[in-house]
């Protein structure tokens, strides 16, 4: 029996010792009425040869050219070792460490990824991790409003370069607690949060302010003006950012006057597969003095018996399992295994390699615009400053152009249509450090191709 | 020791970082950071060295027998990871357009299907993460249906006192009260209580059956029907399908939604905490409430289910499809188990929570509900021991880690005095089942003979007792140099 271990004479005994006749008399507590019929719509059983052919087959179907896609996901080089050692039976089936002794090896991860996450960001207190980017911002919006003592509001300024889809999950995730959501424009000769148009928003009490960093299009905010205006509300600031990009960007600590008071993201940049989108994880990191207010797990370091130095899930009395229906957040389970692999990807990349990471990934944005705005109509939405990431507008409609950009090898970017219609045609597009030469020049053969037949490049 | 402390400046595991370092002056000078982030700076062997090392300090289910009552670790097969790590799966962008995703896709969706006929529902979403967010999106499609008949004055959801932390921090997430149900003393929900509490006011009752206390739910049909009578819905938290896989089906039961666990029934690994992966899965009448994505097959092609195609969604939980190596995983042990192998899951681990159940007791040890069938767990009650000895569960689970086993769930739930929750799975054998009652045994006399000595424990691991209280009182999240 696959994964079961028992003996026919085993078994045989273990029913005598409780004294039933066949493990069917186990179950006859269960209501006749419940028992289910058989399983017709489950296929047989199927041995690990037949799954993996199986598996095989499906994956051959899933073949992927080159990526020019990132908006929240990005096509970083994972070290062999990362997922090497992440796999590893004592870190991939253990469970959330309430057993501190018997999970030093766990506890210690913990503690030196809260270590890596408040150097990225600036801010001392890190959690052992929230679902994903989106939820973390969710999570950060509930607290913003819990933890501001100042001001009793539940209005968050929620501009609108932040992601869609993390705006969309706020949206499901605090929608019956009575946030309101007020959405900030952005201006669109810069793609960025206009600071000189926030006045308006003035008004009414706003308990948190999001500023993300860079914004959903990869352009730079403005964001010690926007912290400092937020904390002239006596708004929380809440920064999203991309780890990547805090090896080379300020730190949320360190925005305006006296820095944000919380920072989340997205981790996956961090070592983890992008796996069609997930499993990856969110971080969020805050200030000393509002670590009382973070959701799910925390690590503290402290000593055992002997006075030896030691690691424990701590602060355990703000979590759902202690408070029940007053805890900060229902988080359990979070993203543990994740945490293992971006700390392993850290150590591995260090403060020097995690910056070349982030420059190559700029210089080849940088790159991959200055090949593709040589092509006739292509220019870029939006003026100002970027990291790694831009809108292009093209002169044909993205659905069209993309497939052929596909025919061609090549994953030309996100279609912005959809979601911003009035800028008309546009590309979300990003090269990071795995993108060659070759492949930019493939894209922009294939681009060219797609808007004006062969040879007929502009100015390239 | 900390990869910190191993650092030396200048240090780096060269093979890792794009070669030359390109300038980054194009960014102007005021976004840029004044002082570089302080990572470890090691080789790649240390680095190897030292995870290898630590990972050395953990107990998991490869390692230790996990009884981990509540939490299903039973063994996570291999070939379910191999098939998931396949380099076109791990590479695939999840904005990647859906022809280059039909491989993962169609797993996806059958997942989605067999996991409907699983539990009796009409419908499965998988996009939500782990098993809180599957709470959540369960309690936020109630309220959304009361909602769109205008039926707002329904501001409690009912919570048996035994329920796991996250029910009750879910409903009040969604922005209802929690009343709390008392556990009768046969294990079962207290009916007189349950019934004075039902009204105009409930808007459902959230459940896991079989229970927190290891035991199946028997009037379960009854309640569904109170509830149902006061306009009310049933949500079913899934932690415990384990016990019942093909046996029988939460939808049956008359649930209007559930969530599972797919790192525990399904076996997908804990990972140290997560990643978890939940499925929620609705009747008829939640259905246009599900969460987005899910995969829909129109004429052997998958495309996903958004916004635009059900307007009624509670709407998006996740970035992007949710926890999908996960679910690649659950799928592949799925296919393994297949049909028969699903059935077996129920039987076996109930066999063992039985069994085990069986020996302690005829070890002298008490058993919370001596007089019913364990599910695939049960409680053993150490009050005694605590009394007549001075040994309590903490000492029990401490030592038994010295002995190596992994702790069984302590104090919980909170109703039984001294509580251990034990959930052997169907993974384990006899011989360790065995092992672990001779531990307790062990442990039992050596409480008799010298407390003190066992209140000491462990002494076995890389670390004695912790001082939770330092830990707290003196908040120390980060190293600094």
């Amino acid at each position: 029996m696959p994964f079961i271990p028992h003996t026919e004479e085993e078994l045989q005994e273990m029913l005598e010792a409780i004294g039933v006749e066949r493990i069917e008399g186990l179950f006859d507590e269960i209501p006749s009425s419940l028992r289910s019929a058989s399983l017709e719509g489950l296929a047989p059983g199927m041995g690990e040869m037949a799954l993996t052919r199986l598996m095989r087959t499906r994956a051959s179907r899933d073949e992927q050219p080159a990526c020019f896609i990132g908006a929240g996901a990005y096509d970083h080089h994972v070290p062999a070792a990362v997922w090497e050692l992440t796999t590893r039976g004592e870190f991939y089936s253990a469970y959330t460490p309430y057993q501190a002794e018997a999970s030093q090896g766990t506890l210690q991860v913990i503690y030196e990824f809260q270590t890596m996450m408040s150097e990225l960001t600036g801010l001392y207190a890190a959690n052992a991790s929230l679902y994903d980017g989106a939820t973390a911002l969710a999570e950060a919006v509930l607290m913003a409003v819990r933890a501001n003592r100042k001001v009793k509001s539940k209005r968050v300024l929620m501009p609108r370069t932040v992601h869609p889809r993390y705006r969309e999950v706020v949206r499901t995730i605090v929608a019956n607690q009575g946030i309101e959501l007020i959405e900030a424009p952005l201006d669109d000769t810069v793609g960025r949060i206009d600071p000189e148009a926030l006045g308006r928003f003035e008004d009414e009490p706003l308990a948190a302010v999001v500023i993300p960093q860079p914004n959903f299009f990869g352009a730079l905010e403005e964001v010690d003006r926007l912290t400092d205006w937020a904390h002239g509300l006596n708004a929380l600031a809440i920064a999203v950012c991309n780890p990547v990009a805090l090896a080379l960007l300020t730190p949320p600590g360190e925005w305006g006057s006296n820095g944000a008071d919380i920072a989340c993201g997205e981790g996956q940049p961090l070592g983890i597969p992008l796996a069609s989108g997930g499993p990856y994880f969110g971080f969020m990191t805050t200030r000393k003095d509002l670590v009382r207010q973070l959701p799910g797990r925390i690590v503290g370091r402290t000593v055992d018996a002997d006075g030896r130095t030691g690691y424990t899930l701590t602060l355990q009395a703000r979590e759902q399992h202690i408070r029940r229906s007053k805890a900060t957040s229902n988080i359990c389970t979070n993203q543990g295994l994740m945490v293992t692999a971006a700390t392993i990807h850290l150590a591995l990349l260090g403060t020097e390699g995690l910056s070349r990471v982030a420059a190559a990934c700029h210089e080849h944005t940088r790159e991959l615009v200055h090949k593709l705005t040589a092509i006739e109509g292509v220019e870029r939405l939006f003026d100002g400053p970027f990291f790694h990431e831009v809108p292009l507008r093209i002169p044909a409609p993205a659905d069209e152009v993309l497939p052929r950009l596909a025919a061609e090898g090549v994953l030309g970017g996100l279609d912005l249509s959809t979601e911003f219609p009035e800028w008309g045609p546009a590309l979300l597009v990003c090269a990071t450090e795995t993108r060659t030469s070759e492949e930019i020049d493939r894209f922009a053969a294939a681009l060219s191709e797609a808007l004006h037949g062969s040879g007929r490049r502009a100015h390239g | 020791m900390l990869i910190y402390e191993i650092s030396r400046k200048g240090r780096r595991a060269f093979a890792q970082a794009p070669a030359a370092a390109p300038s980054s002056d194009s960014l102007p000078r005021r976004f840029r950071r004044q002082r570089p982030p302080q990572l470890p700076e090691v080789s790649e062997l240390e680095t190897v060295r030292h995870y290898t090392r630590l990972s050395q300090k953990n107990f998991g289910i490869d390692t230790n027998f996990y009884p981990l009552g509540s939490c299903t670790m039973k063994y996570n097969p291999r070939g379910a990871n191999r098939a998931a790590m396949l380099p076109q799966f791990l590479e695939r962008h999840p904005l990647a357009p859906e022809e280059t995703g039909q491989g993962v896709m169609a797993c996806i969706h059958e997942l989605q299907g067999e996991l409907a006929e699983l539990t009796g529902m009409r419908a499965v979403s998988l996009s939500v993460m782990a098993g809180a967010q599957g709470e959540f999106a369960g309690v936020a499609m109630i309220r959304a249906y009361h909602d769109a008949r205008g039926d707002t004055g329904r501001e409690e959801i009912l919570v048996p006192d035994a329920a796991h932390g996250t029910n009750p921090a879910t409903a009040t997430m969604c922005g209802y009260k929690v009343r709390e149900i008392p556990t009768g003393a046969d294990g079962d929900v207290d009916m007189e209580a349950f019934k004075a509490a039902v009204g105009p006011q409930t808007a459902g009752i959230m459940l896991t059956n079989p229970s927190t206390v290891g035991v199946f739910e028997r009037r379960i049909e009854e309640i569904a029907a109170t509830v149902h009578e006061a306009g009310g819905l049933l949500y079913y938290d899934g932690a415990n399908l384990n016990a019942i896989l093909g046996k029988a089906r939460p939808g049956d039961m008359g649930f209007d939604v559930i969530h599972l666990n797919l790192h525990k029934t399904f076996s997908t690994p804990h990972g140290g905490g997560g990643p978890g992966a939940g499925a929620v899965g609705v009747n008829e009448r939640l259905l246009p409430y599900l969460p987005v994505p899910r995969v829909a097959e129109e004429a052997g092609r998958y495309r996903w289910l958004t916004e635009a195609d059900c307007p009624e969604t509670i709407g998006r939980l996740c970035t992007f499809n949710g926890n999908t190596g996960i679910l690649l995983r659950a799928y592949a042990y799925l296919r393994m188990l297949g049909r028969e192998g699903a059935t077996r899951v129920a039987e076996y681990s109930t066999l063992n929570a039985n069994y085990l159940m069986t020996r302690l007791r005829e070890a002298g040890f008490t058993v919370a509900y001596p007089q019913r069938r364990a599910s695939h767990e049960f409680i053993v009650s150490l009050k005694g021991e605590a009394k007549e000895l001075g040994a309590n569960v903490m000492d029990f689970a401490k030592r038994l880690l010295d002995l190596g086993y992994h702790a069984p769930t302590t104090y919980f739930p909170t109703l039984v005095p001294e509580a251990l929750l034990i959930e052997p799975t169907e993974t384990e054998s006899k011989r360790e089942l065995d092992g672990f009652v001779e531990a307790m045994v062990r442990i039992r006399e050596e409480a008799r003979e010298d407390i003190d000595s066992l209140k000491g424990a462990p002494y076995r691991l890389p670390v004695r007792r912790l001082d939770d209280v330092k830990a707290a009182r003196e908040l120390n999240l980060r190293w600094e140099a």
